[in-house]
């Protein structure tokens, strides 16, 4: 039997396995659910107490999205998901099986969080255990990757994976299909594969997310990078402030080796691929992939000078690729379903869905995966539900720390690379924090530049200083001493900062600025002293 | 308190678990930053001798080794207390006010972020977030978290916990 | 610290470009930088110097080229055949007195009370590109002087933190005493494990540091106000005797 047929019929097995069980239900087993642990055990011991083991399977899934009414709990076959249950719902839950849902708990079946959705992505995430290969498998994963070593060719994948116009989904959108032609063209003998998933921006949580509920996807998309490429060590940077996360990738990848979907000789070819962990140490710099290869050689995670790009100089001096986890996550679907497939959804520029964090002043906070193109609108006010509490919708913040504010005049917008960034803003790695009347735009942006401040590495100085000098003209609004002098200070050193930093972070620092001197710059006015006031000088 | 590392260090197995992270990475000077998560895993934070330790068997010199420690938030050269509140200061959190957190600790057990009272029984640490968003506003007490919380009711979570604690 | 890749050999061909509309040729694999100072075009610089690897970091060396909107530090960025520079517009020049106003507001520079006065990098390029006043507050902070080296000085109130000491003493001495350490605006040189210099157990009192220091930040013990010229060490000269002698 050769390893291809092999995991099929593991595939298989599972399948039987879970199909031979009446109900199923899947409790989100994410970090935003909390007491999941519990709710479980509740749950097989009440299953226990009605001697219904061999009917009813409880699994821990991963993240079903609507964080702010989890835990979650979905019943299958039935597709009935349950709100905020609690250890003590069990019996009830139990009980209602085969027969009327729970009305309590239940969530309306017609809810635009999820009607409104395209699960692409996300569409195993809550549906699988993500610590069980099997369940993966069973699902079909690692179908792509097997095809794609056994039976294409790396020109024939790097092909496919151009024509889809998938652009890289951690923020800056290069054309993904590019970078990879780019590594694989790259002179040298040895070539790295790096899986960006230093998710720092505050507000975003889609690539733990992936990772804690398919890591198996991520693996799977980077095996196929890998060989398209001809790269033969992978590295996964993560934060370790996401534990959970950490742990799910180690498991993933013990597994993926013991079923030789990584290691030497994958799926019984030549083809060597290994991947190994890194984590991250708590600087939000390291998210830019030249401080990240220095992080991962054991540096300061200070960003090089470019060119020269990591795909011609990287890792230890060698071509390497560097890809997100949202990115990487595409590919086996890509592979699967063919390039049309993915560029049939989303804009002329940018194809395919994204998947945003939603989250601040909103009523259904959680993980939501759109195709391109959808307007903010209908994002924040039919998915996300709207603002709660009679306030009214004030901003929304794409992008994260460096990204800009987008008032209500633009929620009609489409979502996509080009539109948020002629908004003043940028599609960032995916956070979406909606904000309502009762914030104080340049207290919020005074936020967010602490934050470029704390973060920046301090190696060129416009983003060393600039940031803090910026940081401390804001204390001066939000002091409501500052002057026109000031005012006129503030937007020289955005564009300062913006113009002259060496990488991404100091080059988008000054967007939440920007956008709200552009956007509520009257909110600014209202805290200046006296516009006549005295110019401050320093001595020389 | 972490021993040096001479010819007892076998007797303390915390330092044969950082060895073989370096053995691992064939004492390379790359192995740094998983050598101290290592050693930060193993006692808690880092202190002098564990440095001078990791900086000798990596042959990298001490400045840079150090350079590295301090650039980076998660480690630490001081111990932490007994007890940690960690505040998450992402942007949701802070959207929805972990700010007055911390100044309600600063004023209630005169603690900034990073610091630890001098009974060395609670360490404040803020951590840039936890990416639990929709949970926003987030604090974790010894692991814990405390999460969807008014500033009054967390306050009032982190007083129950801290006199729990005591 | 990660040099830029190093030249390619020799053998490498002549590229034409023109730097502020001026005909010049060089070598292929030589930076803006090189090109410019080889043909007499000066571009103000902080962070470079020759003979230690390039960083790009002060970002004064910011020169246009044609068909890019970005700017491109002139240290780190190899000429290409045709390409058209420019490195002195008012935009440039107006970016660069900028940079230049932060460095002076970041710490507390008071060039009357200076020992490198009048041989400061930092003071005659404020002068060069016309910087009268700071436009920006300065920050005042408190930083300490470490006067426990037997010969030698660090005060941190006049460091801009270019990293030449950083670079001349790992790359050229070999000693690496001394690093960064912090991040941002706490960022701070310091010795081995923030050891007083003094103390240090890997410095060899060589000196190269003070001598490539830009301001007065690394000075000799014992110098009144404007005494300390600083005798950069041949750097070039080193680096090539040292890559002979290797052969």
């Amino acid at each position: 039997m050769t390893q291809r047929e092999a995991l099929q019929q593991q595939a298989e097995q599972r399948q039987q396995v879970l199909d031979a069980f009446s109900h199923h239900l899947l409790v989100c087993a994410g970090l935003g659910c909390l007491h999941n642990d519990e709710i479980i055990k509740a749950l097989r011991k009440e299953i226990a107490a009605q001697g219904l083991e061999q009917q009813i399977l409880v699994r821990k899934a991963g993240c079903m999205g609507l964080c702010a009414l989890g835990p979650l709990v979905l019943v299958l076959p039935d597709a009935v998901y349950y709100q905020t249950v609690t250890p003590q719902d069990a019996g009830e839950i139990v009980a209602a099986l085969g027969k009327e849902p729970v009305q309590r708990l239940l969530l309306p079946a017609d809810l635009p969080f999820f009607s409104k959705q395209q699960k692409k992505v996300l569409a195993l995430s809550g549906r699988i255990d993500p610590e069980n290969i099997d369940d993966y498998l069973a699902a079909g994963g690692y179908a792509s990757a097997v095809n794609a070593i056994t039976a294409m060719s790396p020109p024939e994948i790097l092909r496919i994976v151009g024509e889809s116009g998938l652009r890289g989904r951690g923020g800056a959108g290069y054309p993904t299909g590019l970078k990879w032609a780019t590594v694989a063209q790259a002179a040298g003998e040895r070539k790295y594969l790096i899986c960006n998933a230093d998710e720092g921006d505050p507000g975003a949580f889609m690539d733990r997310s992936v990772l804690e509920s398919t890591p198996h996807a991520v693996l799977e998309g980077m095996l196929i990078a890998a060989y398209a490429v001809g790269a033969h060590t992978g590295f996964i940077y993560v934060r370790a402030e996401y534990p959970l996360a950490v742990k799910r990738l180690q498991l993933a990848i013990r597994e993926a080796e013991r079923n030789r979907l990584l290691g030497q000789g994958v799926c019984g070819t030549s083809f060597d691929f290994t991947v190994q962990l890194r984590l991250g140490a708590g600087a939000f710099v390291c998210g830019e992939e030249t401080a990240l290869i220095e992080s991962i050689e054991g540096r300061r995670g200070t960003p090089r000078p470019k060119p020269p790009y990591p795909a011609e100089n990287g890792l230890w001096g060698s071509p390497t690729l560097i890809n997100n986890v949202e990115t990487y996550a595409n590919i086996p679907l890509i592979i699967a379903r063919g390039a049309a497939w993915f560029a049939a959804q989303g804009t002329e520029q940018s194809k395919g869905t994204k998947v945003f964090a939603l989250t601040g002043r909103i009523k259904h906070a959680g993980l939501v995966e759109v195709p391109m193109g959808m307007t903010l609108r209908e994002i924040v006010f039919e998915i996300g539900g709207g603002i709660p509490d009679g306030h009214a919708f004030k901003a929304v913040q794409t992008g994260g720390p460096s990204g800009g504010c987008i008032p209500a005049e633009h929620l009609d917008a489409p979502i996509s690379y080009e539109s948020l960034s002629a908004l003043g803003s940028i599609m960032g790695s995916g956070g979406m924090i909606v904000m309502d009347d009762t914030s104080n735009m340049v207290d919020i942006v005074k936020y967010f530049m602490e934050f470029c401040m704390e973060e920046s590495c301090g190696k060129c100085v416009p983003c060393r200083v600039g940031t803090a000098q910026i940081h401390s003209l804001l204390q001066k609004f939000c002091d409501r001493q500052a002057s026109a002098d000031d005012l006129a200070a503030l937007e020289t050193l955005c564009d300062l900062v913006k113009t002259t930093s060496l990488c991404g972070l100091g080059q988008s620092a000054p967007n939440p600025v920007l956008s709200t001197l552009k956007y509520f710059r009257q909110e600014y006015l209202d805290r200046m002293a006296d516009p006549s006031g005295p110019h401050q000088e320093g001595q020389l | 308190m972490p021993t040096p590392p001479s010819d007892l260090h076998l007797q303390d197995k915390r330092w044969e678990t950082i060895d073989r992270v370096m053995r691992r990475h064939d004492f390379r000077q790359d192995a740094l930053i998983e050598t101290l998560h290592a050693a930060q895993d193993a006692f808690g934070y880092l202190d002098a001798d564990t440095l001078r330790h990791i900086a000798a068997r990596l042959k990298t010199p001490p400045s840079k080794v150090y350079g590295v420690v301090t650039f980076y938030n998660h480690f630490k050269t001081k111990p932490k207390g007994e007890h940690t509140l960690v505040v998450c200061t992402g942007t949701a959190c802070h959207v929805k006010g972990n700010d007055r957190v911390l100044a309600w600790m600063e004023e209630h057990y005169q603690l900034k972020p990073g610091d630890t009272t001098t009974d060395n029984r609670i360490s404040l640490l803020e951590v840039r977030c936890v990416g639990a968003c929709a949970l926003a506003p987030v604090v974790i007490a010894d692991g814990s978290i405390i999460a969807k919380k008014s500033l009054a009711e967390s306050t009032a979570m982190i007083r129950e916990w801290l006199n729990d604690a005591a | 610290m990660t040099p830029i890749p190093p030249h390619p050999p020799e053998t490498a061909q002549t590229l034409n470009l023109t730097i502020n509309g001026r005909q010049v040729s060089a070598q292929a694999g030589e930076t803006i930088l090189e090109a410019a100072r080889a043909n007499d075009i000066f571009i103000p610089t902080l962070c470079f110097l020759e003979g230690l690897s390039a960083q790009g970091s002060c970002r004064l060396c910011m020169v246009e080229i044609a068909g890019s909107a970005k700017l491109h530090p002139a240290c780190v960025t190899r000429i290409q055949e045709g390409m058209e520079v420019t490195t002195e517009t008012e935009r440039l020049r107006d970016y660069r007195r900028n940079i230049i106003e932060l460095l002076f507001s970041e710490r507390n520079h008071v060039c009357a009370v200076c020992v490198a006065s009048g041989h400061c990098e930092l003071q005659d390029l404020a002068s060069e590109l016309g910087v009268d006043h700071i436009s920006f507050p300065c920050r005042y902070p408190t930083l300490a002087v470490d006067a426990s080296h037997r010969r030698f000085v660090l005060d941190h109130n006049r460091c801009i933190l270019c990293t030449r000491c950083v670079r001349v003493c790992a790359e050229i001495e070999g000693a690496h005493t001394w690093d960064v350490k912090n991040r941002g605006i706490r960022s701070l040189i310091m010795a081995d494990f923030d050891a007083p210099w003094g103390d240090s157990e890997t410095c060899t009192g060589c000196g190269k540091c003070v001598h490539v220091c830009p301001t007065g930040a690394l000075f000799e013990k014992g110098l009144a106000v404007a005494e300390m010229r600083k005798q950069r060490p041949a750097l070039p000269t080193l680096v090539a005797n040292r890559a002979t002698e290797q052969r």
